[in-house]
């Protein structure tokens, strides 16, 4: 399979006031096409740096990205990124919410508003188009932020903690709505998380990050003997454990 | 789809909301018994001369020189200028302050430059530069208006710099992953987030326009209800005086709630 991503000897520094900080070190990947890839590390090692780079809304002090082969030099329509906390807008409705992020790039045809309807009546969300955020519970609005990310019909999704905010259960059921809505538009996603249970239950590759200055520790390919994957059955796994364990006892030795 | 069905009050609850209308009620009944009681005692106490009604008016006299200026038919020309100049005022405070405001968002360098001008301004009372605006611009509507506007304008523009500062990072992030100019997070998110800002400078504005406005006309002295008071109180008529002042508190009155019902308005489109 050809590399969708491909992340090549990435470094980033910021520079503030108080001095330098040194984010990333030397990091390399690359994300196949149509892969769920996971990438989870002690807080403050550079996770959502390194999906601000990806996205392009930040440029590396050194190394870069390539998506297809070409650099990565600002935003692009190709990437989506989600954020932890949905942010719909409460002066706008559902709808517009979905669409704000055409809107902003001037693309609200006939053909892209059907395509938004389509996916609100898809994901159970087309009766509460009209509505305001503050009338849907967290589990609803965290899917129509992520409608409103798959609107510009993105290749690649960054998501960053887009579980985190919410609580266990629905927690559990929206990663795993997401799932299949990713699997389904045959989408390539790079999650970050804290929880590694939810990285092994999703994920075809899950990439340690060691502390800050953040560098790949490992990666790991993940091989659930499960028929069809979800983030409870795949939790059954016999392998889950092994993974489990293996992966924490790597992040564990530098917290 | 929904059913909507009759809610159930219980006996106990409509008991409670009884007691809560009776209440409010009661609230208002007793203030406006308390100003009704505070006239009578006023006409009273000076028709018996237990008070000097030439050194504190009266009612019944306050009434005649309100229907002899309307009479004249000054009455309405004076509550017009000044209501008209505040309303001005306070629009324009709130109207330029949030450009101002703007403009300086876009450039944190301009900001930066900026800020101990504004800091000293702030702290300056802006009506010690009536008489400036009066000789640069002529004593006339226009310098009362740029004295009302420059008392606003400052903390206009301090507070909706701070609300547009103080917007979620990751709004302004989320709109920029799609792409958008800094025009764009303007406009979709900073100003639409800070609206509730700017309505609550708009509604502080409209009481700092009034002192503006009055001030400007002890000033200028040609008319509105700020003119009627200095010239009564030139001539000693305090009849006169008294009834500018309640003129003026019934005008304020209502256009803050003129004001607040706009606020609901926009609150409620939000
Ligand atoms: N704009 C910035 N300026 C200066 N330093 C920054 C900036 N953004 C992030 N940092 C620093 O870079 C390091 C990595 O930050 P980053 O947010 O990428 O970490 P993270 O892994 O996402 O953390 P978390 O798990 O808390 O989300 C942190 O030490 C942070 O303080
Ligand atoms: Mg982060």
């Amino acid at each position: 399979m050809k590399c969708l991503v491909e992340v090549s000897n990435l470094f980033m520094r910021y520079h503030s006031l108080n001095g330098e900080t040194d984010a990333l070190v030397n990091v390399n990947f690359s994300v196949k096409k149509g892969e769920f890839f996971s990438i989870v590390g002690p807080s403050g090692c550079g996770k959502s740096t390194l999906l601000s780079l990806i996205a392009g809304l930040i440029i590396p002090s050194s190394g870069q990205v390539l998506i297809d082969g070409k650099p990565v030099l600002g935003t692009s329509e190709k990437v989506g990124y989600m954020l932890q906390k949905d942010y719909l807008f409460e002066w706008r409705n559902i709808f517009q919410n979905v669409l704000l992020g055409l809107e902003i790039r001037k693309k609200i045809t006939e053909e892209n508003k059907n395509y938004v309807l389509n996916l609100l009546d898809m994901y159970g969300l087309a009766e509460f188009k009209d509505k305001y955020p503050s009338q849907l519970s967290g589990g609803m609005r965290q899917r129509a932020a992520l409608i409103r990310t798959l609107a510009s019909k993105p290749e690649i999704l960054l998501l960053d903690e887009a579980f985190s905010a919410l609580d266990y259960q629905t927690r559990l059921s929206v990663a795993d709505d997401i799932y299949s809505i990713i699997k389904r538009e045959n989408k390539t996603a790079i999650l970050v998380t804290h929880d590694i249970a939810e990285s092994i239950s999703l994920s075809d590759r899950v990439m340690v990050l060691s502390k800050r200055p953040g560098s790949v520790k490992s990666i790991h390919n993940i091989a659930l003997s499960v028929d069809k994957k979800s983030t409870l059955s795949s939790r059954e796994a016999p392998e889950f454990r092994e993974y489990f364990n293996k992966i924490w006892k790597e992040l564990d030795v530098y917290v | 789809m929904f059913n909507i069905k009759e809610p159930v009050v219980s006996g106990e609850h409509k008991e409670y909301l009884r007691k809560i209308k009776i209440r409010k009620l009661s609230i208002l009944l007793t203030q406006i018994a308390l100003l009704v009681l505070f006239f009578i005692l006023w006409e009273v106490t000076a028709r018996y001369k237990i008070i000097d009604p030439f050194i504190t008016s009266q009612p019944s006299r306050i009434i005649r020189t309100l229907s002899n200026l309307y009479q004249e038919g000054h009455l309405f020309k004076h509550i017009g200028v000044t209501c008209g100049e505040t309303v001005v005022g306070f629009l324009l405070g709130t109207l330029l302050g949030t450009i101002i405001a703007v403009i300086l968002w876009w450039s944190d360098f301009l900001s930066k430059v900026m800020e101990p001008y504004l800091v000293v301004l702030n702290s300056l009372p802006k009506i010690a530069l009536g008489p400036v605006f009066i000789v640069w611009i002529g004593a006339g509507p226009a310098a009362i208006i740029v004295i009302a506007m420059s008392i606003s304008i400052v903390v206009t523009i301090l507070e909706v710099l701070n609300g547009f500062l103080g917007v979620d990072k990751d709004k302004v992030k989320l709109v920029k992953t799609f792409g958008a100019s800094k025009l764009q997070v303007l406009l979709k998110v900073i100003l639409p987030s800070s609206m509730p800002v700017i309505v609550n400078a708009l509604k502080v504005n409209v009481g700092l326009s009034w002192v503006g406005v009055i001030v400007g006309e002890f000033l200028v002295s040609r008319a509105g209800i700020g003119y009627l008071i200095v010239y009564g109180g030139q001539v000693f008529q305090l009849d006169l005086v008294m009834a500018s002042v309640l003129i003026l508190s019934l005008a304020a009155a209502l256009m803050y709630q003129v004001v607040a019902y706009v606020e609901r308005l926009i609150v409620k489109i939000k």
